[in-house]
């Protein structure tokens, strides 16, 4: 702020204040004058200008009374600095009222903000766990946050980068505009392509060539993301004007961007891609073309494959036979297969399992007599090749998304070693189950945990769709009390309870209420478990009648 | 007055919390599981049952209407103060999803409230009739004259002391350091003026603090100076700036202005604390009388001051303004509503006015830093480091104080503002602005930056 008014612009600066402030602009120097007495000290610099019969320090002090009043009485504002651009307009429609207030309730409960909650969990629902879901349905509703809640949203994901997108995406434009004020928000520039400035659509081809052309890296991602979720051959098309001028690491995460929408159409593009000069980029060509059954590469991997493999007739029942590749020809590399082996495997294995993984899983019925995938599947397999060939299906299965093989390689899910014929892993499981429709996977897993109960089921309900299906949620309830019977701790479930209380539908919370009672204590059981359980139970009921409200919240116009 | 359509927001219950655990823990109980048999009356009274750790549920009742803003009790051992109960149970009847309906006050509860309201109004009735004239009132002059006594001495040898230190050049206080105003201030305890006390310790802590210091300490030692002779000069003083002098000194009179009944929007409620004590700070806005009006309320170390009332809201009241000239001091008298959601907004001011206000409220209290103040059509601008509040349709601006809170008060500023102008509450003074509320341009809420 100004003390004083410079002398020239007096009359530009006319304020209210001016009738306070002094005209005399010999003030300035007065109470420098001052200051520079009162520093040295009036023993040794007598300020001028003091009436007969005063202390010097007394009379120092009675001026710079009058002046500091004086100074602070005629203060000015002074020249506002250059203002910013104002951020842009937000046109979506402001969360609801309640919803705005649950927000406010799930952000003030971050971590960091005391109530040291180490060790066992309360009664009490865990808030930011929550939090992802809301920002989910807010985004499907559409909705924009109040302003004022951005500072605290961005905090959020700056501390929870798995939040990132989704509370980017809710927070809008107001919130880039306040990370390019803020270095602590930078994340939110880096995460969102082009800081938030929209990408062009369909009808602005110029704006599409421009950022194609010259955008960021980053930018350019987004525009081939963006184009190719709508119109396939456009983004393609648009790749391939500037293909052969990329460098090698972009043309890589370009060509990743075609796994969206990946079609016939694609595949003389991919062809060509598979001469690339950069390893990576072949191999990604050519795993792509692999996932497209009647590409050419398809076909070629299935000659390869097949000769590999046949039904061996001259045991007593039908046996698969394998005959693993015994080199890499430069064709196969040429289809990307990787000819080095990673260290503990061997060669020739490592081979097969590339082509088998490749081959179109049409391919197996026509050369192993006509079986289904679940015939061929349970076939046993000589020389200890099967879980070398199980597995590569598996991957091919996935790769593919091909239900029947899943279906197959998965089996019932009531098999005595939990892992069906193939005795995949867990881990493989889940992905074979994420080629199956949703209530398909939902009724393979309540299946699978109501015969081996919960311990190993945390990765299969991970793939399940939220809110969890009726069957299934009763499944894990189920298999919850037994547990509880048991007499075990709950916490050995902490995973699954926790999992439940953000999948298991809202609408079940009625069902649980009777578990929310403190059992009688059966032998033998751990000391306590059983109010630990109902403290458990009460959480999980608490959480979904708040999810339920949440959602209501959200519904309302 | 009914309760319908008037509950709180969320962050108008949580800024009742006592510190951010009880916040976070009040967070998680604003959900239904716990509760049962919670119910609210339009009087202002909420009640619930929540079921803890222990076998019997806590029952937790809050009486909103009460004259001190809302007030608690909660069968828990917490001594929290509200404790997470009252929170939770506030948050699920903000909530207004239906779990805390309208119903018949259960006794346990009703006693309480009753017991709560009759010692209000037996209070207000010894109040009404007549101060309590504590024993002789020659006994009480006598003991004002000697107090009166040994401030003098005290602003005697304080004046001394300031003189000593002019003699010598302020350049000599940084080697002093801190000791020779702790001892300084500690004559002053003992001299019962407690406000000069407080501001020589202030004066102790500005040659550590930056660029600048000299004319920091000269500015304050000569206005301590002016209240020195403010005090020893009283009686030629004009009524209302000798009165503001007292205060000053330490000498706090009664509240006895006139009660002045108005519709008190609450502007800003913050705390500072200390050591020893926790000051809380609420500014109120009159609808009709248009003046603001400032309540303080104490809490000891580490407990939140009793007086709370949640930003945003407004209340049916009356207050009476503190002795002194200028004074926004006042006590909170009798409480016709309670605290309810309003759409009143304080008119704003542009920055040049609000200079100007600062300058003439100085003319009745030369030693007030800032004054309240509204800023109407102002854009947070970055200015270096630093921000300032930017006339809108204008080309002046008021930077924000070293004291502006660096944390999301000012972040939810800017972010409320997004480059557009709003309308900021603050404390306008020499040092600058210190923005408390804001609201945005169209229709919208309080947005406390506090």
């Amino acid at each position: 702020m100004n003390r004083t008014p410079a002398p020239t612009d007096t009359a530009s600066t006319d304020t209210a204040s001016t009738d306070s402030a002094s005209t005399d602009t010999s003030g300035g120097s007065h109470w420098e004058e001052l200051v520079t007495a009162a520093l040295l000290g009036t023993a040794r610099r007598t300020p001028s200008g003091i009436p007969a019969g005063r202390e010097a320090p007394t009379a120092l002090l009675d001026a710079a009374a009058v002046e500091t009043v004086r100074r602070r009485a005629g203060m000015r504002p002074g020249r506002a600095a250059a203002r910013v651009e104002p951020a842009v307009e937000d046109p979506r429609p402001l969360l609801p009222p309640a919803a705005a207030r649950r927000l406010a309730m799930l952000l003030a409960d971050r971590p960091g903000t005391g109530g040291g909650s180490g060790g066992r969990r309360g009664s009490a629902p865990d808030l930011m766990e929550l939090l992802p879901q809301w920002l989910t349905t807010a985004n499907r509703r559409g909705f924009a946050p109040r302003p004022e809640a951005l500072p605290a949203l961005l905090d959020a994901a700056r501390g929870r980068t798995d939040l990132r997108p989704a509370v980017l995406a809710f927070a809008g434009p107001r919130a880039l505009w306040l990370a390019r004020l803020n270095t602590d928000w930078r994340f939110a520039l880096r995460s969102t392509p082009g800081g938030g400035a929209a990408l062009p659509g369909p009808e602005e081809p110029d704006r599409i060539r421009e950022l194609w052309e010259e955008g960021l890296f980053a930018e350019r991602v987004a525009l081939l993301s963006g184009i190719r979720a709508r119109d396939a051959a456009a983004a393609r098309d648009l790749l391939a004007t500037t293909w052969a001028t990329e460098r090698a690491e972009d043309r890589l995460m370009f060509l990743d961007s075609l796994r969206t929408g990946l079609c016939a159409a694609d595949e003389p593009f991919l062809e060509r891609a598979l001469a690339d000069r950069s390893r990576n980029v072949r191999a990604t060509a050519a795993e792509l073309l692999s996932a497209l059954p009647g590409s050419a590469l398809a076909g070629r991997m299935a000659e390869r494959a097949v000769s590999c493999v046949a039904v061996d007739h001259t045991q007593g029942t039908p046996t698969i036979a394998v005959e693993a590749p015994h080199e890499c020809d430069p064709g196969m590399e040429r289809d990307g297969v990787v000819p080095k082996a990673p260290a503990g495997r061997g060669e020739r294995s490592w081979w097969l399992g590339q082509l088998v993984e490749a081959a179109p899983l049409g391919t197996w019925s026509r050369r192993l007599g006509g079986r289904t995938p679940a015939e061929i599947v349970a076939l046993p397999v000589a020389d200890d090749w099967q879980s070398e060939l199980h597995a590569a299906w598996c991957r091919a299965a996935v790769r593919q998304r091909d239900p029947s093989w899943s279906r197959a390689l998965l089996g019932t899910p009531a098999a005595p070693e939990a892992g069906g014929p193939g005795a995949v892993s867990l881990a493989e499981r889940a992905k074979l189950l994420g080629t199956l429709g949703a209530a398909e996977r939902a009724d393979w897993v309540a299946g699978f945990i109501a015969v081996h109960g919960l311990s190993e089921a945390f990765q299969l309900l991970g793939v399940c769709t939220v809110p969890w299906s009726g069957p299934l949620g009763r499944a894990v309830v189920d298999a919850l009390n037994i547990a509880r019977d048991a007499g075990s701790y709950p916490w050995s479930f902490s995973g699954v309870m926790g999992l439940a209380e953000r999948c298991l539908d809202p609408s079940e919370a009625l069902h649980l209420e009777t578990l929310t009672a403190i059992p009688d204590e059966p032998e033998n059981a751990a000391p306590g478990a059983g109010s630990y359980w109902s403290e458990s139970f009460q959480r999980l009921v608490t959480t979904l009648r708040l999810r339920a409200a949440m959602q209501r919240e959200l519904e309302e116009e | 007055m009914t309760q319908q359509g008037v509950r709180w927001t969320a962050d108008q219950v949580l800024a009742l919390a006592p510190d951010a655990a009880s916040r976070k823990a009040g967070s998680k109980l604003g959900a239904a599981g716990p509760w049962s048999e919670a119910g609210s009356t339009d009087e202002g009274t909420v009640w619930g049952l929540c079921r803890g750790s222990s076998s019997r549920p806590y029952q937790t009742v809050i009486d909103i209407a009460d004259s001190t803003g809302p007030a608690y009790k909660c069968s828990c051992p917490s001594r929290k103060f509200p404790c997470k109960h009252a929170l939770g149970l506030l948050l699920l009847w903000a909530g207004e999803d239906g779990t805390v309906p309208r119903g018949q006050v259960p006794d346990w509860a009703e006693e309480w409230t009753e017991a709560r309201r009759k010692r209000a109004d037996d209070k207000r009735a010894a109040s009404a009739a007549g101060s309590p004239a504590s024993g002789d009132p020659e006994a009480a002059r006598r003991r004002a004259e000697r107090r009166a006594e040994h401030i003098t001495a005290g602003a005697a040898e304080l004046e001394q002391r300031l003189a000593d230190l002019l003699r010598s050049g302020l350049a000599t206080a940084e080697q002093a350091g801190y000791g020779l105003w702790e001892e300084t201030a500690a004559r002053m305890v003992d001299a019962q003026a407690s406000g000069l006390a407080a501001r020589v310790r202030e004066l102790g802590a500005i040659p550590s603090s930056g660029p600048g210091w000299p004319v920091r300490l000269l500015e304050e030692c000569a206005l301590l100076h002016l209240l020195d002779q403010g005090w020893l000069r009283r009686e030629r003083l004009p009524g209302g700036l000798a009165a503001t002098v007292r205060s000053r000194i330490g000498l706090t009179g009664p509240a006895d202005g006139p009660p002045v009944r108005d519709h008190w929007l609450v502007l800003a409620q913050y705390d500072t604390s200390d050591s020893r004590l926790t000051t809380r700070r609420i500014w109120l806005h009159g609808a009709e009388s248009a003046r603001p009006v400032l309540l303080l309320s104490y809490g000891a170390a580490g407990r939140a001051p009793e007086l709370a009332l949640p930003v945003g809201l407004a209340l049916d009241a009356e207050v009476s303004a503190y002795p002194g000239a200028g004074q926004p001091r006042a006590a909170l008298g009798e409480q016709f509503t309670p605290p309810a959601p309003t759409a009143i907004r304080p008119p704003g001011v542009s920055v040049a006015q609000a200079a100007a206000k600062y300058g003439e409220a100085l003319r009745d209290d030369p030693w007030l830093d800032s004054h309240p103040v509204t800023l109407g059509r102002v854009i947070p601008t970055p200015d270096g480091d630093t921000w300032q509040l930017a006339d809108a349709d204008g080309e002046l601006a008021l930077p924000l104080t070293p004291a502006t809170r660096p944390g999301s008060g000012l972040w939810r500023l800017i972010a409320l503002s997004g480059g557009t102008p709003v309308t900021v509450f603050g404390e306008c003074g020499h040092r600058g602005f210190t923005p408390l509320t804001a609201w945005p341009e169209g229709p919208g809420e309080a947005v406390p930056l506090c």
